[in-house]
């Protein structure tokens, strides 16, 4: 595209980004600060995740982009058409062919393999966010591997609800040292995390921060000796390609409690009914008992 | 003087080529990766020293200049765009020809270990020469790597900044077209 750098970042940019990368990557799990630039789309939209792909990005890279696992909505489509439009790269939705894979909220189902990076877009990166609220108290509580707090949140959830109420964005602890952020992915993805081959990087563009996971590096979701660590899915299969253990959707078809549960990664949907897999192609029907509603709502807890 | 010699031919795709070889290399430890071929620093940097320098610093990064480098000065300061450092305990990148006293580099606060400097040394040569065992994030199991250049007891320098963790200083290795790095998480033994 003219009139703008390959990649659309200058180049004094990305020397900052990458000098904030290489420190990133050799303090895994730790927030490095950096100087995120105005990106040509609004905060949220994913610009910590855009620059540090812009700072990676080769001409010979094909990018894959996902939101909640999909290819093809409007997030995941504007940010693969940018980097077509600004750096010229091949683009591709199969995961198997990406070189870089930038992502929101998401891993993809498939194994990553050693030649890819995956690039998360992260809205808050600051685990212990809502527990202490000051940054400068945050930093030093890192800088001590003080989080007893955290703990303490998962144990009153533990009290309160009989487990750990954390659905996504679970906190985890990277190397041993740093708790992290994994971003909001559901806390289906966090042991894909753990001792995965490709480089994991993070960008938090409104705040400012990039860290990472090198590869094969300890990934543990903190947890209790007796409230082990558990990931939970939709007890259901995929109603389009029939799997059984990929991270489901719930779709709502109709205003009568009718929906359907699809796989979240539309790529390895794909691929399963490519490959002859089928689904009931149904909608679940929930079934309202009637009158109920005066007694206040048809649902059972 | 020496800056009549060229930097990067393409800096984008070049800057861009180095920076890839770089991060894989620091992602994993002890990986021999090929950078700066075609350019002709001067003396006393190699390509692939040259490369690193090219890629990274700019009037925002703070380099220290080792004397054993000193010849090189004044084309690096014309293409990075840089006034060097005086002082290497107050820098965020150190280039030498040998090792010097890690202790006397920055390792950065417990609050902000990123701001450790990394030192960039240029080795004679990657992929020969003395074993070392390195094992750490980034790496499955401990890999090998073998360098011509760094001294007999670097494993013993070494092991007071890796404890240092997670503050410390990281390294990159050049040798000609070739660099390895060693970041402040990777435990080094003779091996």
């Amino acid at each position: 595209m003219n009139g703008y750098n390959f990649a659309y970042l200058d180049e004094q940019t990305k020397r900052m980004i990458r000098r904030a990368l290489l420190k990133a990557v050799a303090i895994p799990g730790h927030q490095v600060p950096f100087g995120s630039r105005e990106m040509p789309l609004p905060y949220g939209w994913g610009t910590g995740g855009i620059q540090v792909t812009a700072s990676v990005l080769g001409a010979d890279d094909t990018l894959k982009v996902i939101d909640q696992g999909a290819d093809d909505t409007t997030n995941a489509v504007s940010i693969r058409r940018f980097f077509a439009r600004t750096a010229g790269v091949a683009t591709t939705t199969d995961t198997e062919q990406a070189t870089i894979i930038q992502t929101r909220h998401r891993i993809p189902e498939k194994k990553l393999r050693e030649d890819q990076i995956i690039v998360y877009q992260v809205p808050q990166p600051e685990p212990l966010f809502k527990l202490e609220s000051s940054r400068a108290e945050t930093r030093r509580m890192h800088a001590l591997a003080e989080y007893g707090a955290m703990h303490v949140r998962l144990y009153e959830d533990i009290t309160r609800f009989g487990q750990v109420a954390i659905s996504y964005d679970y906190p985890v602890m990277v190397g041993g040292r740093f708790l992290m952020a994994p971003s909001p992915i559901p806390a289906f993805d966090n042991p894909k995390m753990h001792m995965m081959p490709a480089l994991q990087l993070f960008g938090a563009g409104r705040e400012k921060r990039i860290y990472a996971i090198p590869p094969y590096t300890e990934v543990r979701s903190l947890d209790f000796e007796d409230h082990p660590f558990r990931t939970t899915r939709a007890p259901h299969r995929c109603a389009l390609c029939n799997a059984d253990n990929s991270y489901l959707d719930e779709v709502v078809t109709d205003d009568r409690g009718g929906r359907m549960f699809v796989c979240s990664d539309t790529d390895h949907c794909e691929t399963r009914q490519e490959a002859g897999h089928a689904g009931t192609g149904e909608a679940l029907v929930r079934e309202a008992p009637v009158g109920s509603a005066a007694r206040g709502g048809g649902m059972k807890p | 003087m020496n800056i009549d010699l060229p930097g990067f031919a393409d800096p984008v795709a070049q800057a861009q080529s180095s920076f890839r070889a770089l991060l894989d290399a620091m992602a994993r430890p002890g990986t021999i990766r090929a950078a700066g071929a075609g350019l002709m620093p001067p003396s006393p940097l190699d390509p692939a020293t040259a490369a690193v320098l090219l890629t990274l610093i700019d009037g925002d990064a703070r380099l220290h200049i080792a004397a054993d480098c000193a010849p090189a000065r004044d084309w690096l300061v014309f293409h990075c765009g840089t006034m060097p450092c005086p002082d290497p305990a107050t820098a965020g990148f150190v280039v030498a020809t040998a090792l010097p006293d890690l202790a006397t580099l920055s390792a950065g606060s417990d609050e902000a270990p990123e701001s450790s400097a990394t030192l960039v040394l240029q080795v004679a040569a990657l992929g020969t020469g003395t074993k070392w065992r390195l094992a750490g994030p980034g790496l499955k199991e401990p890999a090998i790597l073998r360098v011509t250049g760094l001294p007999d007891d670097f494993a013993a320098r070494w092991a007071p900044n890796h404890a240092l963790f997670p503050r410390g200083v990281d390294l990159v290795l050049c040798a000609g077209t070739a660099l390895a790095a060693v970041p402040r998480t990777v435990a080094i033994t003779e091996g």
